[in-house]
């Protein structure tokens, strides 16, 4: 009751509007650019996945999805395995450290402690560096120094690197999150830190580390400067994670340099959207889960 | 007493883990620079970066015209994407209704999540094109570059102005209102310059993204070493410099490449640097 009331007063009918409006001008150019702005982001966004349907969705053949590539099928099955594979190694080398560093910074470090700064201070620094510089560097080091050459190793353990930041970011955030009640309970009943951090911490702290790890992914399944030089280009499976294999955004990028599959490119690019819009939508679903978690906390 | 041993050996493991980070930034760091310095002295840090010829046939690398080419895209992307931007900011803060939000919130993850070569391929097939038949020269050129940056820094200026707009006490706001300014006035003339620090931010980001930017640049800028007259002439970039040539360079014109990343991530230290200053100080007020 009280608030409909309180919604009258405020609402202004669409004369009242046209009338303030005539008397300040500087406020309809405003508004105007305001909605003018917002009209041409979204249009370019929902021009450009329209675009990318429209022209790539017509070429989706079997033959794309072929298990061998060959220059004549130019098949992205082999550079779909080879993402998963990515993903997962990277994965698989970022997660531990980057939850590591975010229980030590969190559940460990004391205040003040000078170390915590410097790790902050680095993770931003991780951040910024743009991946062709981590693919240089990934050359420089895991393909050269260590001589691995181009390996889906290399290329994992480059991308560890560049998303590590963001797996401690977020799980930094999820562990901050959890109400110390948690933690004075567990103390309280006898627990130790360690017993703590896992039993009762880290589980309540799951969704928030769920939504760094996807959108982890969501960078892995994108990059491609990065790879070119680490992994490198073959474009056959890697089932050794020694052996050079081109992922899909890789592929994409050798198949618009070719220049001679137009169509083929345009379906991978939709295959590769399909993925982003998969990643996006969980990655929603995920934080929306832990939002409500926080609210029921 | 076992149990405390434990406790002892896991926060060492903890420790270790959060070193990781120390570790990478100092080991990227000192691949890059020890393989970068010793071109840079041979070809003499003067040459390098200010000389205008970029010739590895003839051993001349002067990689002047890549600097200026990531300064005008940038420059040319902050051009589109900066107005733009915190207009639409403005917009998902303070004009959209909640029921809209909620449809465009998710929208705008979406062109941050879209790949940088998926971009490329846009610019390639569309935009590329789109400049040569209206505009002048082949369509690849800085303009083409600007308008595609422009695009895509537009979700890491909207969601980070978005947050320092709404950061804002609802009093100013309302103050202003009470005082008789419009709905516009008050976002504009209140609201907006409270939230100057954090805008600032936003765009110092949009900056060390669009700077960054590898792949899209890459497929429609060009690409000719030499500096431009014209903003519909081709351009290189300090990162397309690196992945063009990086496949078969060798020896010096390799080390050069190198020394070209090392100045990249120079200018990327310098915004960061920028960048947690201006957040400091927007922390601290």
């Amino acid at each position: 009751m009280n608030k409909k009331e309180e919604k009258a007063i405020n609402r202004l009918s669409v004369s009242d509007r046209v009338r303030t409006y005539l008397h300040h001008p500087g406020s309809l150019i405003l508004w105007l650019l305001v909605v003018i702005a917002a009209i041409a982001t979204l249009g370019v966004l929902f021009y450009l996945i329209g675009y990318i349907l429209i022209h790539g969705i017509p070429y989706l053949t079997p033959d794309l999805f072929a298990w061998k590539y060959d220059s004549d099928n130019v098949s992205m099955m082999p550079a779909i395995i080879n993402t998963i594979l990515m993903t997962l190694i990277s994965l698989v080398i970022a997660v531990p450290f980057g939850i590591g560093s975010a229980i030590y910074l969190v559940e460990y470090a004391k205040r003040g402690n000078k170390l915590v700064s410097v790790i902050r201070v680095t993770a931003e620094t991780l951040t910024g560096i743009p991946s062709i510089i981590y693919g240089l560097f990934g050359m420089l080091f895991f393909v050269t120094y260590l001589k691995w050459g181009y390996s889906m190793i290399a290329g994992a353990c480059t991308l560890a690197i560049m998303v590590l930041p963001v797996i401690m970011r977020t799980t930094e955030e999820a562990l901050i999150a959890v109400p110390d009640s948690y933690r004075e309970g567990s103390f309280g009943l006898g627990a130790g830190r360690l017993r703590t951090v896992f039993k009762i911490v880290l589980p309540a702290a799951v969704p928030g580390i769920m939504s760094g790890i996807i959108l982890s992914i969501g960078r892995i399944v994108g990059e491609t400067a990065a790879l070119i030089y680490t992994s490198g280009t073959i474009a056959d499976v890697a089932l050794n994670p020694m052996n050079s294999g081109r992922t899909l955004a890789v592929h994409m990028y050798s198949l618009s340099r070719e220049g001679l599959h137009t169509d083929q490119a345009n379906a991978t690019d939709v295959v590769l959207l399909i993925i982003v819009f998969l990643i996006n939508g969980i990655s929603g679903l995920v934080s929306r889960k832990f939002i409500k978690g926080e609210q029921e906390a | 007493m076992n149990n405390n041993k434990k406790e002892k050996i896991m926060q060492g493991v903890f420790l270790v883990t959060a070193c990781v980070s120390i570790l990478a930034v100092a080991l990227i760091c000192f691949f890059l620079f020890v393989n970068g310095f010793p071109a840079m002295k041979e070809i003499g840090l003067k040459n390098f970066q200010l000389g205008k010829v970029w010739k590895p046939g003839n051993k001349k690398f002067g990689i002047f015209p890549m600097i200026l080419g990531s300064i005008y895209v940038t420059a040319g992307a902050l051009v589109i994407g900066v107005p733009i931007g915190i207009l639409m900011a403005v917009f998902m803060a303070r004009f959209c209704p909640k029921k809209l939000h909620k449809i465009i919130k998710p929208a705008v993850d979406l062109l941050a999540g879209i790949p940088s070569i998926v971009y490329g391929f846009f610019g390639l097939i569309v935009l590329v094109p789109f400049v040569r038949n209206h505009f002048t020269g082949d369509g690849n050129s800085i303009f083409t570059a600007s308008i595609l940056l422009g695009i895509m820094i537009l979700p890491t200026i909207i969601s980070v102005s978005e947050s320092a707009i709404r950061a804002v006490p609802d009093s100013y706001y309302e103050g202003s209102l009470a005082l008789g300014a419009t709905h516009e006035r008050s976002v504009f003339l209140a609201v907006v310059p409270a939230a100057k620090s954090g805008i600032l931010a936003a765009v110092i980001l949009g900056v060390g993204r669009a700077i960054g930017e590898t792949m899209a640049v890459m497929m429609i800028a060009g690409n000719q070493p030499r500096v431009p007259n014209s903003i519909f002439q081709g351009v290189r970039t300090l990162t397309t410099n690196i992945v063009i040539e990086m496949g078969y360079a060798t020896d010096l014109h390799r080390e050069a490449l190198i020394a070209t990343g090392v100045v990249l991530v120079v200018f990327i230290l310098l915004i960061n640097l920028t960048f947690s200053v201006i957040k400091r100080r927007s922390s601290k007020a």
